[in-house]
């Protein structure tokens, strides 16, 4: 029985895990602050991960492009992709050869994965899945506070507050047992569906506003501006702690509630009444989620919400402020540690000489040897296989195939490169398309750190063996430096000692961890970085001063613009994406528990009754959900309190069925995050949809 | 590429002036394609005029109002500078500071000005207005009226439409006591119906405005009030006249440009001069839509992607026209053609409820909506809006549109047993279940079912649901 935390979500729930008569395993909640004793299905069921019937324990290969995968040894497998990557690396330069990470990889894999790219590939071209979940959140957090850390408080702080406004965030499915800390407030849910959140606030005396998808922005403006008419400012607080008001306020001044009413669709009295819900309550938090930031604005949208905080003195005080709710399992850790196309561990930039000398200093290599920075996740994988981009690309902890926007046109991209090499534990729809595929371990089968939500340490500890053929990423990684000619020691196969090097390489940088050891880990305690040498700790970052050099929060002066994608006469609908309780991101995991398949075996559409009678389409049918790049189908599923002009799709599910097929990847220009969460589309009905379909 | 940047001169630096060139600087942020000069008659920076009522009550404080500045080095603004007079053969236009200003494309956004009705009274010799009398068109109209009137001062408002119920209502909340006169039969003649106007005028009745409709104004006595022409006369220290605006078209008149009730534009937003370009208040579309912000904002933008070459096929083709009355404590809004009546091809629905003070009127064309009032349908008002501005279907069930709410009915074919724990996917049937198999406490149930065992929301229906069990008496939940 070992005590761990669970695979899935960023709240990183505490369970033990034990062995069951039958061979198998299964998991129980353990207590933890940010679980409290409980568990959702997902974490209850995660046991049956561990015995999936089809976990990979070889080695594939598929010899030819138009050949099969067939199981190789480690030896022959680890070779063939060294020689591929010298060969073009030798033909065509170091860019040639891409590398992709995810926020679900451990912080040590996250660390290695980057100084592989850097040092044993010599490639920029690096980037990760945290790109489409936690940039735009993470660029406005560090154009405000100075800082990016999701929650600058620890979770527990929330129970305190008497108003939470949750931007774009469905809570109760997307990390249930977060709602416990959530159930003494007053909730104002922005959500364009009537999520089981939103239900929650309203069944409790909260609000729920629900805007057209695309609109957040000028709600938020307009949220300001109802704050300011209705007396609810924090002047002092604006004048002591911060910068710039004045020319945000000229920007919401032009957004009156009923201006934003108009182009919003919430009702000017709702957003008079969520401002005072915010601005007179004795402490209240203002967090936001994927819904407002996985937008063509997002960075800007995450602006306007942290304005809105700023404006009413929320920020660094204890009992309230603004956080981000982190999406992945290491959606923190993994934005911190150099897996990102303009980043080096500590959450340094790599355009920074002193944070380049620093790290090359670690790491044993010139910092001009160091290349520079490289495409964003959706660039890269859009270039992959064309004239100037990469021809290899090695993929860690992630399956664009069904969790990139635009996915018909990232399976080509794929397709067209010469070398595509997979690290998973099952066979995924990316996987399956790869020349090789290496078996890896999974979360309950090897240790290491994660950094949950509100930047906390944790150790995720091995709880069982993993099954014979497989191995780590960081043996992956190791025995591919050591064929590309690094030395061995520079790729530690030991998490511990990852972990040490990574102290070394993030001291003294904004996300330092030098503080964080295996001791003080195993000894349970609260490490939340910036965790320095001398052994301090900040669960709460900002009481004194922000991060910026004169101390003072910075107002973004932002403006409303309409979603890159509007509606038409052939698209008059507009399709917005999200995820479900019973399920986990691409759902390579989940779809293959029994429990959670049989909760949500399929895609569905989420209707207005209408809007769906009038494309043909009742409850049940299988529609067709058609845009400009491609379609998707998924049963349809009436809700009579749906806004008529939105639908909504699960983006969880493969094949036919993948949401992503329809979405568009305009890309926001601060943090290069694809618009998932709006494009227009229009509903066909489906002829009696196959499963054999789904190819 | 090494053009000169084309020099765009903007006669009025009001809320679409002021639009205009913030959208040309968002499509044209370094200044590479336009040059702008934009000149405006009123001295300090630009301002948003809309919220002149929120001065009046309180709300907000003059420095509150000035809208969004571009700073760039490709933006020069002038303030208290009037154009005099346009020479289209010689491309310039000369100020009344003596200097001429040459330009490529000019862009009128001078808005509108109050009309004062034929009122013996209202003006001086001059034109201007007597004593105690003034517009609520600008910031020193605002002023002035602050000036003229406290806490207890009788004020009189002459105009119930938008502007001047806005002023009433702004005016009772800081403490003035207000008659407003309208000479059409009912308030809001060009929105309303006559039912949804006598409501309206109830709800600003138990405001504290004393409404006086189809009453015309004879005279104005300084000191005294206004005398209607029934010989009754209106206490009061100062009269607001919102009777009313007309374009500002002076300019371009004189120029030789056409001008019918505002400069004529056609969908490029130009003038009968190529050159000449007009925007909001003071220009005439085929569309209509004078009087609201809206439409001057939307052809801001559209003449903006013109004049910087970004969107060369962007036209204005006209704006839904949406009246939301912003007064404290009445929700109102306004919408296409809502008095039209019920005919083979348009279809209406009704609900009046004179003693709440409450009246939706949504008329459908074409499954479209053509027109609503809604007074006191907030949810409904916000909702309808949307349809209205993006040309949607309405819902099968209009009654429910209008209620704001749908009504929230199970599926056909029965949405299954009540969700009692959503963390663990728990329902009604299976805690029974597990009940009837011998689970008595919370604890036993949770390890049979997890119910509980996320969020822990779900307790205390399940301890509800056992204790009813426990009683043999059927549970409520």
């Amino acid at each position: 029985m070992t005590a761990t935390h669970c695979p899935y979500c960023a709240l990183q729930c505490a369970m033990r895990v034990e062995p069951t008569p039958d061979g198998g395993y299964t998991t129980r909640p353990a207590p933890f602050p940010t679980n409290r004793g409980g568990l959702c299905r997902k974490g209850w069921s995660a046991g049956e991960l561990l015995s999936a019937p089809d976990r990979l324990t070889s080695p594939l290969l598929r010899p030819r492009k138009d050949a099969e995968l067939r199981p190789v040894d480690w030896g022959t497998a680890l070779d063939h992709v060294a020689s591929r990557l010298r060969g073009l690396r030798g033909s065509h330069g170091a860019d040639a050869v891409a590398v992709f990470g995810g926020g679900g990889l451990t912080n040590e894999k996250s660390y290695l994965l980057g100084k592989f790219a850097r040092t044993a590939l010599g490639t920029s071209q690096i980037d990760y899945n945290g790109r489409f979940c936690m940039s735009s959140a993470a660029a406005a957090g560090m154009r405000a506070f100075g800082l990016d850390r999701g929650l600058p408080f620890p979770v527990t702080d929330l129970a305190g507050a008497e108003t939470i406004l949750l931007a774009g965030a469905n809570v109760a499915e997307t990390m249930p047992p977060l709602m416990g800390h959530l159930s003494g407030a007053r909730l104002v849910v922005v959500d364009p569906r009537r999520s089981a959140t939103a239900e929650h606030a309203l069944a409790n005396g909260g609000l729920h506003l629900a805007p057209r998808p695309g609109t957040d922005l000028a709600l938020a403006l307009g949220l300001l501006h109802a704050a300011r008419e209705q007396g609810l400012l924090d002047d002092d607080y604006i004048a002591e702690r911060t910068t710039g008001f004045a020319e945000t306020w000229a920007h919401a001044a032009a957004w009156w509630p009923e201006q934003a009413e108009r182009a919003t669709g919430v009702p000017a009295a709702d957003i008079r009444a969520a401002a005072r819900l915010l601005g007179a309550a004795s402490g209240a938090y203002i967090l936001s989620g994927r819904g407002t930031e996985q937008h063509a604005k997002g960075t800007d949208t995450v602006s306007a919400w942290i304005n809105l905080a700023l404006a009413l003195g929320l920020p660094g005080r204890r009992g309230s402020g603004y956080g981000c709710l982190t999406g992945q399992g290491n959606g923190q850790g993994g934005r911190e540690h150099g897996q990102k196309a303009d980043q080096l561990p500590g959450y340094r930039r790599i355009d920074d000489p002193a944070a380049r000398e620093h790290v090359a200093g670690v790491w044993g290599v010139e910092a001009a040897d160091l290349p520079g920075p490289g495409r964003s996740a959706f660039e890269l994988l859009d270039a992959l296989g064309g004239a100037d981009g990469p021809r290899a690309l090695l993929l860690f902890g992630s399956n664009p195939v069904v969790s990139a926007p635009d996915a018909g046109r990232v399976r080509n991209r794929l397709s067209g490169l010469e070398l595509l090499v997979v690290a998973d534990f099952v066979l995924s729809e990316t996987a399956a398309m790869a020349d090789v595929v290496f078996p890896v371990t999974q979360w309950a089968e090897e240790s290491g750190t994660m950094t949950n939500l509100e930047g906390r340490v944790l150790r995720r500890r091995r709880a069982v063996p993993p099954p014979p053929g497989v191995r780590s990423d960081l043996e992956v990684l190791h025995g591919l430096a050591v064929r590309l000619g690094r030395p061995a020691e520079a790729f530690p196969t030991d998490p511990d000692a990852v972990l040490a090097e990574l102290r070394a390489a993030s001291a003294g940088g904004a996300a330092d961890y030098s503080g964080v050891t295996p001791e003080r880990l195993e000894a349970g305690e609260a490490l939340h970085w910036p965790c320095p040498e001398d052994g301090s700790t900040a669960p709460r970052l900002f009481l004194d001063s922000f991060a910026h050099p004169d101390g003072r929060a910075r107002f973004v002066a932002v403006a409303h613009r309409d979603p890159a994608e509007t509606t038409d006469t052939d698209y008059p609908l507009v399709a917005t994406t999200g995820r479900l309780l019973a399920h986990y991101q691409s759902g390579a995991q989940t779809r293959r528990v029994g429990e959670l398949a049989a909760a949500e075996p399929e895609s569905y559409v989420e209707v207005h009754p209408d809007t769906a009678a009038r494309s043909g389409l009742a409850e049940g049918d299988w529609a067709r959900v058609r845009s400009r790049r491609g379609s998707a189908v998924a049963r349809v599923r009436c809700r009579p309190d749906a806004r008529l002009d939105t639908v909504f799709l699960p983006f969880h599910f493969a094949g036919d069925q993948r949401a992503n097929l329809v979405t568009n990847p305009a890309l926001d220009p601060t943090s290069r995050m694809p618009e998932f969460k709006v494009c227009a589309v229009r509903l066909e009905p489906e002829a009696p949809f196959q499963e054999e379909v789904s190819r | 590429m090494n053009r000169q940047p084309r020099h765009i001169v903007v006669v009025g630096h009001g809320m679409v002036g002021a639009r205009f060139v913030e959208e040309v600087a968002r499509r044209d942020p370094d200044g590479e394609r336009v040059r702008l000069t934009v000149v405006g008659a009123e001295p300090g920076v630009p301002y948003n005029r809309i919220l002149l009522p929120d001065l009046l009550n309180g709300r907000l404080e003059e420095a509150d109002l000035a809208l969004a500045s571009v700073a760039s080095t490709a933006v020069e603004a002038r303030s208290g500078v009037s154009a005099t007079a346009l020479d289209t053969a010689g491309r310039s236009v000369r100020l009344d500071d003596g200097s001429t200003l040459g330009y490529d494309e000019l862009v009128l956004a001078t808005g509108a000005q109050a009309a004062f009705p034929p009122v013996s009274g209202l003006t001086r010799d001059d034109g201007t207005p007597a004593a105690g009398v003034t517009a609520l068109r600008d910031l020193a109209d605002c002023r002035r009226l602050m000036e003229l009137t406290g806490p207890g001062s009788p004020v009189v408002v002459l105009g119930g439409g938008v502007l001047g119920l806005e002023a009433a209502r702004a005016l009772t909340e800081r403490g003035v006591r207000v008659s407003l006169v309208e000479s059409s039969p009912w308030l809001m003649r060009r929105q309303l119906d006559r039912a949804a106007a006598r409501i309206l005028g109830a709800r600003f009745t138990a405001l504290g405005v004393s409404v006086h409709s189809w009453r015309v104004a004879a005279r104005w006595i300084p000191g005294t009030g206004l005398e209607l022409d029934d010989g009754r006369v209106l206490p009061g220290d100062a009269l607001v006249v919102t009777a009313g605006v007309r374009p500002r078209t002076g300019l371009a008149e004189a120029a030789g440009i056409a001008v019918d009730h505002g400069v004529v534009v056609d969908d490029l937003l130009t003038t009968s001069d190529p050159r000449v370009h007009a925007i909001g208040d003071c220009a005439r579309h085929p569309s209509g839509g004078g009087g609201l912000v809206q439409p001057g904002w939307e052809q801001a933008a559209v003449l903006a992607d013109l004049l910087t070459g970004t969107a060369p096929e962007a036209r204005y083709r006209g704006t839904r026209p949406v009246t939301r009355l912003k007064a404290e404590g009445i929700e109102l809004a306004c919408l296409g053609e809502a008095t039209a009546e019920e005919n083979d091809t348009t279809h209406t629905v009704t609900i009046c409820d004179a003693h709440a003070g409450r009246y939706a009127k949504l008329v459908v064309r074409d499954e479209r909506v053509a027109g609503a009032i809604l007074l006191g349908f907030p949810d409904a008002a916000a909702a309808i809006i949307q349809l209205y501005d993006q040309g949607a279907p309405v819902p099968a069930d209009r009654i429910s549109l209008l209620l704001g709410r749908t009504a929230p009915e199970p599926g056909p074919d029965g949405a299954g047993p009540a969700l009692v724990c959503r963390c663990n996917g728990v329902d009604r049937d299976r805690l029974e279940g597990a009940w009837l198999d011998g689970a008595r406490t919370r604890e036993a149930v949770a390890e049979r079912t997890r119910a509980t065992t996320g969020c822990g929301g779900c307790t205390r229906d399940v301890d509800a649901l056992l204790a009813a069990w426990n009683q043999g008496s059927p549970a409520a939940v």
